[in-house]
Protein backbone atom coordinates (compact mmCIF):
# COMPACT_ATOMS: atom_id res chain seq x y z
CA UNK A 1 0.00 0.00 0.00
CA UNK A 2 2.85 2.39 1.03
CA UNK A 3 4.41 1.55 -2.31
CA UNK A 4 1.42 2.24 -4.17
CA UNK A 5 1.13 6.06 -2.30
CA UNK A 6 4.77 6.58 -3.55
CA UNK A 7 3.90 5.36 -6.95
CA UNK A 8 0.47 7.72 -6.74
CA UNK A 9 2.80 10.55 -5.65
CA UNK A 10 5.61 10.26 -8.18
CA UNK A 11 2.71 10.41 -11.02
CA UNK A 12 0.63 13.38 -9.11
CA UNK A 13 4.05 15.31 -9.23
CA UNK A 14 4.95 14.28 -13.04
CA UNK A 15 1.16 15.18 -14.11
CA UNK A 16 2.08 18.59 -12.45
CA UNK A 17 5.40 19.30 -13.80
CA UNK A 18 3.86 18.35 -17.41
CA UNK A 19 1.40 21.48 -16.90
CA UNK A 20 4.43 23.80 -15.93
CA UNK A 21 6.23 22.65 -19.49
CA UNK A 22 3.10 24.75 -21.19
CA UNK A 23 3.42 27.93 -22.30
CA UNK A 24 1.94 30.49 -20.58
CA UNK A 25 0.81 33.80 -22.26
CA UNK A 26 2.02 35.71 -19.44
CA UNK A 27 3.62 39.36 -20.33
CA UNK A 28 1.83 43.04 -21.31
CA UNK A 29 -1.78 43.48 -22.80
CA UNK A 30 -2.64 46.40 -24.28
CA UNK A 31 -2.61 49.15 -21.43
CA UNK A 32 -0.07 47.98 -19.21
CA UNK A 33 2.49 49.89 -18.12
CA UNK A 34 5.74 48.63 -19.40
CA UNK A 35 9.24 48.41 -17.86
CA UNK A 36 12.34 50.16 -18.36
CA UNK A 37 15.11 48.64 -18.73
CA UNK A 38 18.84 49.43 -18.99
CA UNK A 39 20.40 47.49 -21.75
CA UNK A 40 23.93 47.23 -23.43
CA UNK A 41 24.05 48.44 -26.94
CA UNK A 42 26.18 47.79 -29.78
CA UNK A 43 28.33 50.66 -29.23
CA UNK A 44 29.00 49.82 -25.41
CA UNK A 45 26.69 52.70 -23.89
CA UNK A 46 23.75 51.46 -21.92
CA UNK A 47 20.44 52.25 -23.49
CA UNK A 48 17.24 53.02 -21.40
CA UNK A 49 13.84 54.62 -22.42
CA UNK A 50 13.94 57.17 -19.82
CA UNK A 51 17.44 58.43 -21.84
CA UNK A 52 14.68 59.69 -24.12
CA UNK A 53 13.26 62.66 -22.68
CA UNK A 54 11.78 64.34 -25.88
CA UNK A 55 10.24 60.83 -27.27
CA UNK A 56 6.62 61.06 -27.23
CA UNK A 57 6.77 57.19 -27.14
CA UNK A 58 8.70 54.01 -28.66
CA UNK A 59 9.00 51.34 -31.27
CA UNK A 60 10.18 48.53 -29.52
CA UNK A 61 11.29 45.55 -31.56
CA UNK A 62 12.66 42.02 -30.37
CA UNK A 63 14.63 41.05 -33.20
CA UNK A 64 17.73 39.59 -33.83
CA UNK A 65 20.43 38.56 -36.93
CA UNK A 66 19.92 35.23 -37.33
CA UNK A 67 16.03 34.54 -37.70
CA UNK A 68 14.97 35.25 -41.70
CA UNK A 69 11.59 36.76 -40.40
CA UNK A 70 13.86 39.21 -38.51
CA UNK A 71 16.37 39.51 -41.57
CA UNK A 72 13.44 39.90 -43.78
CA UNK A 73 11.70 43.02 -41.92
CA UNK A 74 15.50 44.62 -41.89
CA UNK A 75 14.67 47.20 -44.13
CA UNK A 76 11.40 47.65 -42.80
CA UNK A 77 12.64 48.52 -39.31
CA UNK A 78 15.18 51.04 -40.83
CA UNK A 79 12.54 52.37 -42.99
CA UNK A 80 10.18 52.88 -39.91
CA UNK A 81 12.58 54.91 -37.74
CA UNK A 82 13.47 56.88 -40.28
CA UNK A 83 10.14 57.90 -40.60
CA UNK A 84 9.01 57.91 -36.83
CA UNK A 85 12.29 58.84 -34.96
CA UNK A 86 11.68 62.44 -36.06
CA UNK A 87 8.02 62.33 -34.96
CA UNK A 88 9.04 61.22 -31.58
CA UNK A 89 8.62 57.70 -31.48
CA UNK A 90 12.23 56.13 -32.23
CA UNK A 91 13.08 52.53 -32.88
CA UNK A 92 14.45 50.51 -29.75
CA UNK A 93 16.13 47.47 -30.96
CA UNK A 94 16.53 44.25 -28.54
CA UNK A 95 18.13 40.93 -29.49
CA UNK A 96 16.57 38.48 -26.74
CA UNK A 97 18.62 35.22 -27.69
CA UNK A 98 20.82 33.28 -25.97
CA UNK A 99 24.15 33.36 -27.79
CA UNK A 100 25.24 30.46 -26.56
CA UNK A 101 22.79 28.49 -29.01
CA UNK A 102 22.99 31.33 -30.97
CA UNK A 103 26.32 32.20 -31.94
CA UNK A 104 25.29 34.20 -34.88
CA UNK A 105 23.32 36.92 -32.64
CA UNK A 106 27.34 37.67 -30.35
CA UNK A 107 27.65 41.11 -29.60
CA UNK A 108 30.23 40.95 -32.30
CA UNK A 109 28.24 40.13 -34.55
CA UNK A 110 25.14 42.31 -33.91
CA UNK A 111 27.68 45.35 -34.37
CA UNK A 112 28.47 43.78 -37.66
CA UNK A 113 24.62 43.29 -39.06
CA UNK A 114 24.28 47.27 -37.83
CA UNK A 115 26.86 48.37 -39.08
CA UNK A 116 26.35 46.91 -42.62
CA UNK A 117 22.60 47.48 -42.83
CA UNK A 118 23.44 50.68 -41.41
CA UNK A 119 21.21 50.58 -38.35
CA UNK A 120 20.13 54.38 -37.34
CA UNK A 121 18.59 53.17 -33.92
CA UNK A 122 19.65 51.24 -30.89
CA UNK A 123 20.24 47.65 -31.31
CA UNK A 124 20.35 46.12 -27.35
CA UNK A 125 20.96 43.17 -25.74
CA UNK A 126 18.84 41.91 -23.59
CA UNK A 127 22.07 39.75 -22.23
CA UNK A 128 20.26 37.87 -18.58
CA UNK A 129 17.28 37.47 -21.33
CA UNK A 130 15.33 39.41 -18.24
CA UNK A 131 13.06 42.15 -20.42
CA UNK A 132 11.85 39.87 -22.97
CA UNK A 133 9.85 37.76 -20.84
CA UNK A 134 8.52 40.95 -18.90
CA UNK A 135 7.07 42.14 -22.43
CA UNK A 136 5.74 38.45 -22.90
CA UNK A 137 7.82 38.09 -26.55
CA UNK A 138 8.00 35.27 -27.95
CA UNK A 139 9.81 35.00 -31.07
CA UNK A 140 11.87 37.80 -33.13
CA UNK A 141 10.71 39.84 -34.96
CA UNK A 142 8.08 40.89 -32.33
CA UNK A 143 6.91 44.64 -31.71
CA UNK A 144 5.80 46.52 -29.12
CA UNK A 145 4.72 50.13 -29.75
CA UNK A 146 4.69 52.11 -26.08
CA UNK A 147 3.37 55.69 -25.77
CA UNK A 148 5.06 57.57 -22.73
CA UNK A 149 2.11 58.35 -20.35
CA UNK A 150 1.88 59.66 -16.88
CA UNK A 151 2.07 56.43 -15.43
CA UNK A 152 4.93 55.19 -17.77
CA UNK A 153 5.46 53.86 -21.40
CA UNK A 154 2.24 52.62 -22.02
CA UNK A 155 1.49 49.15 -24.21
CA UNK A 156 -0.58 50.86 -27.40
CA UNK A 157 0.07 47.96 -29.93
CA UNK A 158 1.57 43.91 -30.49
CA UNK A 159 2.53 42.00 -33.15
CA UNK A 160 3.85 42.46 -36.54
CA UNK A 161 4.96 45.15 -38.25
CA UNK A 162 2.93 44.43 -41.32
CA UNK A 163 0.66 42.15 -43.24
CA UNK A 164 3.42 40.55 -45.82
CA UNK A 165 6.63 38.90 -44.91
CA UNK A 166 7.78 37.60 -48.14
CA UNK A 167 7.04 41.29 -50.31
CA UNK A 168 7.46 44.39 -48.82
CA UNK A 169 5.47 45.88 -51.65
CA UNK A 170 2.63 43.47 -51.58
CA UNK A 171 1.45 45.27 -48.46
CA UNK A 172 -1.65 46.06 -47.53
CA UNK A 173 -1.49 46.80 -43.41
CA UNK A 174 1.27 48.73 -42.34
CA UNK A 175 0.19 47.96 -39.06
CA UNK A 176 3.05 49.32 -36.95
CA UNK A 177 2.95 52.78 -38.85
CA UNK A 178 -1.40 53.02 -38.56
CA UNK A 179 -0.93 52.53 -34.36
CA UNK A 180 2.05 55.11 -34.50
CA UNK A 181 -0.05 57.70 -37.16
CA UNK A 182 -3.08 57.10 -34.69
CA UNK A 183 -1.37 58.04 -31.65
CA UNK A 184 0.25 61.11 -33.27
CA UNK A 185 -3.18 62.55 -34.02
CA UNK A 186 -4.73 61.64 -30.97
CA UNK A 187 -7.15 58.87 -32.81
CA UNK A 188 -7.61 55.48 -31.89
CA UNK A 189 -5.52 52.61 -33.07
CA UNK A 190 -7.72 50.67 -35.36
CA UNK A 191 -5.89 47.24 -35.01
CA UNK A 192 -4.11 46.94 -31.40
CA UNK A 193 -2.68 43.44 -31.77
CA UNK A 194 -2.07 41.04 -34.53
CA UNK A 195 -0.32 38.31 -34.95
CA UNK A 196 2.42 36.68 -36.95
CA UNK A 197 4.80 33.80 -37.39
CA UNK A 198 8.39 34.10 -36.06
CA UNK A 199 11.28 32.63 -34.77
CA UNK A 200 11.12 31.72 -31.23
CA UNK A 201 13.64 33.43 -28.75
CA UNK A 202 16.19 30.80 -27.45
CA UNK A 203 16.42 30.46 -24.53
CA UNK B 1 8.35 3.10 -46.47
CA UNK B 2 9.64 4.46 -49.73
CA UNK B 3 6.06 2.98 -50.75
CA UNK B 4 4.25 4.98 -48.65
CA UNK B 5 6.47 8.29 -49.59
CA UNK B 6 5.57 7.74 -53.19
CA UNK B 7 1.70 7.11 -52.44
CA UNK B 8 1.49 10.47 -50.81
CA UNK B 9 3.38 11.67 -53.99
CA UNK B 10 0.67 9.69 -55.79
CA UNK B 11 -2.27 10.94 -53.87
CA UNK B 12 -1.17 14.60 -53.86
CA UNK B 13 -0.57 15.06 -57.64
CA UNK B 14 -4.22 15.92 -57.78
CA UNK B 15 -4.37 18.20 -55.82
CA UNK B 16 -3.27 21.20 -58.31
CA UNK B 17 -1.76 23.45 -56.15
CA UNK B 18 1.65 21.92 -56.82
CA UNK B 19 4.01 25.04 -57.10
CA UNK B 20 6.98 24.70 -58.65
CA UNK B 21 10.01 26.88 -58.96
CA UNK B 22 12.61 27.96 -61.17
CA UNK B 23 15.12 25.01 -60.56
CA UNK B 24 18.43 26.59 -58.88
CA UNK B 25 21.05 26.24 -60.87
CA UNK B 26 23.91 24.93 -57.89
CA UNK B 27 21.33 22.29 -56.97
CA UNK B 28 20.52 20.50 -60.10
CA UNK B 29 19.91 17.05 -59.11
CA UNK B 30 16.34 15.61 -58.62
CA UNK B 31 15.61 16.92 -55.20
CA UNK B 32 14.07 19.73 -57.41
CA UNK B 33 11.92 16.37 -58.97
CA UNK B 34 10.57 16.24 -55.28
CA UNK B 35 6.62 16.71 -55.74
CA UNK B 36 5.78 19.40 -53.30
CA UNK B 37 2.08 20.12 -52.12
CA UNK B 38 2.19 24.58 -51.55
CA UNK B 39 -1.27 25.19 -50.38
CA UNK B 40 -3.22 28.61 -48.50
CA UNK B 41 -4.79 28.70 -45.62
CA UNK B 42 -8.09 27.77 -47.10
CA UNK B 43 -6.67 24.59 -48.78
CA UNK B 44 -4.55 23.90 -45.31
CA UNK B 45 -8.12 24.22 -43.09
CA UNK B 46 -10.02 20.84 -43.88
CA UNK B 47 -6.76 18.99 -43.37
CA UNK B 48 -6.89 20.34 -39.61
CA UNK B 49 -10.70 19.82 -39.02
CA UNK B 50 -11.08 16.15 -40.09
CA UNK B 51 -13.84 14.03 -38.50
CA UNK B 52 -13.02 10.40 -38.64
CA UNK B 53 -11.52 7.57 -36.46
CA UNK B 54 -7.89 9.17 -37.03
CA UNK B 55 -5.77 10.82 -34.42
CA UNK B 56 -3.69 13.95 -36.59
CA UNK B 57 -0.51 15.37 -35.79
CA UNK B 58 0.02 18.63 -36.98
CA UNK B 59 3.46 19.82 -36.65
CA UNK B 60 4.50 23.37 -38.14
CA UNK B 61 8.19 23.99 -38.91
CA UNK B 62 11.11 25.42 -41.07
CA UNK B 63 14.19 23.96 -42.60
CA UNK B 64 15.53 27.53 -41.07
CA UNK B 65 13.87 26.74 -37.81
CA UNK B 66 16.88 24.63 -35.74
CA UNK B 67 14.67 23.58 -32.95
CA UNK B 68 11.91 22.30 -35.40
CA UNK B 69 14.61 20.41 -37.04
CA UNK B 70 15.77 19.00 -33.88
CA UNK B 71 12.52 17.42 -32.96
CA UNK B 72 11.41 16.43 -36.20
CA UNK B 73 12.76 12.69 -35.99
CA UNK B 74 10.16 12.95 -33.02
CA UNK B 75 7.50 13.29 -35.23
CA UNK B 76 8.77 10.89 -37.65
CA UNK B 77 9.53 8.31 -35.36
CA UNK B 78 6.05 8.76 -34.38
CA UNK B 79 4.54 8.19 -37.63
CA UNK B 80 5.91 4.89 -38.13
CA UNK B 81 5.23 3.47 -34.32
CA UNK B 82 1.88 4.69 -34.60
CA UNK B 83 0.82 4.26 -37.69
CA UNK B 84 -1.11 1.35 -37.28
CA UNK B 85 -3.14 2.87 -34.63
CA UNK B 86 -4.57 5.37 -37.04
CA UNK B 87 -2.33 8.50 -36.34
CA UNK B 88 -1.48 10.74 -39.57
CA UNK B 89 1.34 13.23 -38.87
CA UNK B 90 1.00 16.26 -41.24
CA UNK B 91 4.64 18.52 -41.23
CA UNK B 92 3.47 22.15 -42.58
CA UNK B 93 6.29 24.00 -43.49
CA UNK B 94 6.86 27.73 -43.08
CA UNK B 95 9.56 28.09 -45.20
CA UNK B 96 9.89 30.59 -47.72
CA UNK B 97 8.40 30.33 -50.88
CA UNK B 98 11.70 30.98 -52.73
CA UNK B 99 13.55 28.39 -50.61
CA UNK B 100 11.13 25.31 -51.72
CA UNK B 101 13.75 24.11 -54.24
CA UNK B 102 16.91 25.69 -52.90
CA UNK B 103 16.26 24.21 -49.14
CA UNK B 104 12.91 22.57 -48.69
CA UNK B 105 12.73 19.78 -51.51
CA UNK B 106 16.29 18.68 -50.82
CA UNK B 107 15.72 18.54 -46.97
CA UNK B 108 12.58 16.68 -47.52
CA UNK B 109 14.39 14.06 -49.76
CA UNK B 110 17.80 14.05 -47.77
CA UNK B 111 15.80 12.67 -44.98
CA UNK B 112 13.28 10.45 -46.42
CA UNK B 113 10.34 12.22 -44.72
CA UNK B 114 7.86 9.35 -44.73
CA UNK B 115 5.05 12.00 -42.66
CA UNK B 116 3.27 14.15 -45.11
CA UNK B 117 4.41 17.01 -46.01
CA UNK B 118 2.71 20.15 -47.16
CA UNK B 119 4.21 24.08 -47.41
CA UNK B 120 2.07 26.40 -46.51
CA UNK B 121 2.31 29.75 -48.49
CA UNK B 122 -0.17 32.66 -47.36
CA UNK B 123 0.93 35.89 -46.16
CA UNK B 124 -2.05 36.83 -44.46
CA UNK B 125 -0.64 35.26 -40.96
CA UNK B 126 -3.06 37.60 -38.56
CA UNK B 127 -5.95 35.74 -39.85
CA UNK B 128 -4.60 31.97 -40.01
CA UNK B 129 -2.47 32.02 -36.52
CA UNK B 130 -5.14 32.33 -34.67
CA UNK B 131 -7.75 30.93 -36.76
CA UNK B 132 -5.55 27.76 -36.26
CA UNK B 133 -5.69 28.38 -32.27
CA UNK B 134 -6.09 31.32 -30.88
CA UNK B 135 -3.38 30.84 -28.21
CA UNK B 136 -0.77 30.76 -30.58
CA UNK B 137 1.51 33.85 -30.60
CA UNK B 138 3.35 32.55 -33.78
CA UNK B 139 6.78 31.62 -32.35
CA UNK B 140 7.42 27.69 -34.21
CA UNK B 141 7.82 25.16 -33.66
CA UNK B 142 3.94 24.85 -32.72
CA UNK B 143 2.09 20.99 -32.99
CA UNK B 144 -1.66 20.86 -32.98
CA UNK B 145 -2.68 17.32 -32.32
CA UNK B 146 -6.28 16.56 -33.07
CA UNK B 147 -9.50 13.90 -33.59
CA UNK B 148 -12.56 14.23 -33.86
CA UNK B 149 -13.63 14.90 -30.69
CA UNK B 150 -10.83 16.86 -29.27
CA UNK B 151 -7.80 19.63 -30.24
CA UNK B 152 -4.60 20.62 -28.18
CA UNK B 153 -2.45 23.18 -29.20
CA UNK B 154 1.32 23.54 -28.24
CA UNK B 155 3.71 26.57 -29.00
CA UNK B 156 6.78 24.35 -27.65
CA UNK B 157 9.49 22.09 -28.40
CA UNK B 158 8.60 18.20 -27.99
CA UNK B 159 11.69 15.21 -26.91
CA UNK B 160 10.05 12.21 -28.22
CA UNK B 161 8.56 11.35 -25.01
CA UNK B 162 6.93 14.10 -24.44
CA UNK B 163 5.21 14.44 -27.74
CA UNK B 164 4.26 10.41 -27.36
CA UNK B 165 2.45 11.79 -23.98
CA UNK B 166 0.24 14.23 -25.42
CA UNK B 167 -0.69 11.97 -28.20
CA UNK B 168 -1.47 9.07 -25.49
CA UNK B 169 -4.64 11.60 -24.59
CA UNK B 170 -5.81 10.51 -27.87
CA UNK B 171 -5.29 7.19 -28.21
Amino acid sequence: MRYLNKVLIAFAVLFSLSFTNLPESNGYKIGDIATDFNLENIDGRMVSLSDYEDAKGFIVIFTCNTCPYAVAYEDRIIALDKKYASKGYPVIAIMPNNTDIKPGDSMKNMRARAKAKGFTFPYLMDKDQSIYPQYGATKTPHVYVLEKTSKGPQVKYIGAIDDNYQDAKKVNEKYVEEAVDALLNNEPIKTKETRAIGCTIKV
Amino acid sequence: MKLIYLLCIVLFLGCGNAQKDIADSKNSNSAQDTELTVVNYDALEPMLNKKNDSIYVVNFWATWCAPCVKELPHFEKLQDNYKAKGVNVLLVSLDFPRQYDKKLKPFIKENDLHSKVVALNDTNQNRWIPAIDDSWSGAIPATLIYDSTKRRFYEQTFTYDSLLKELKQFL
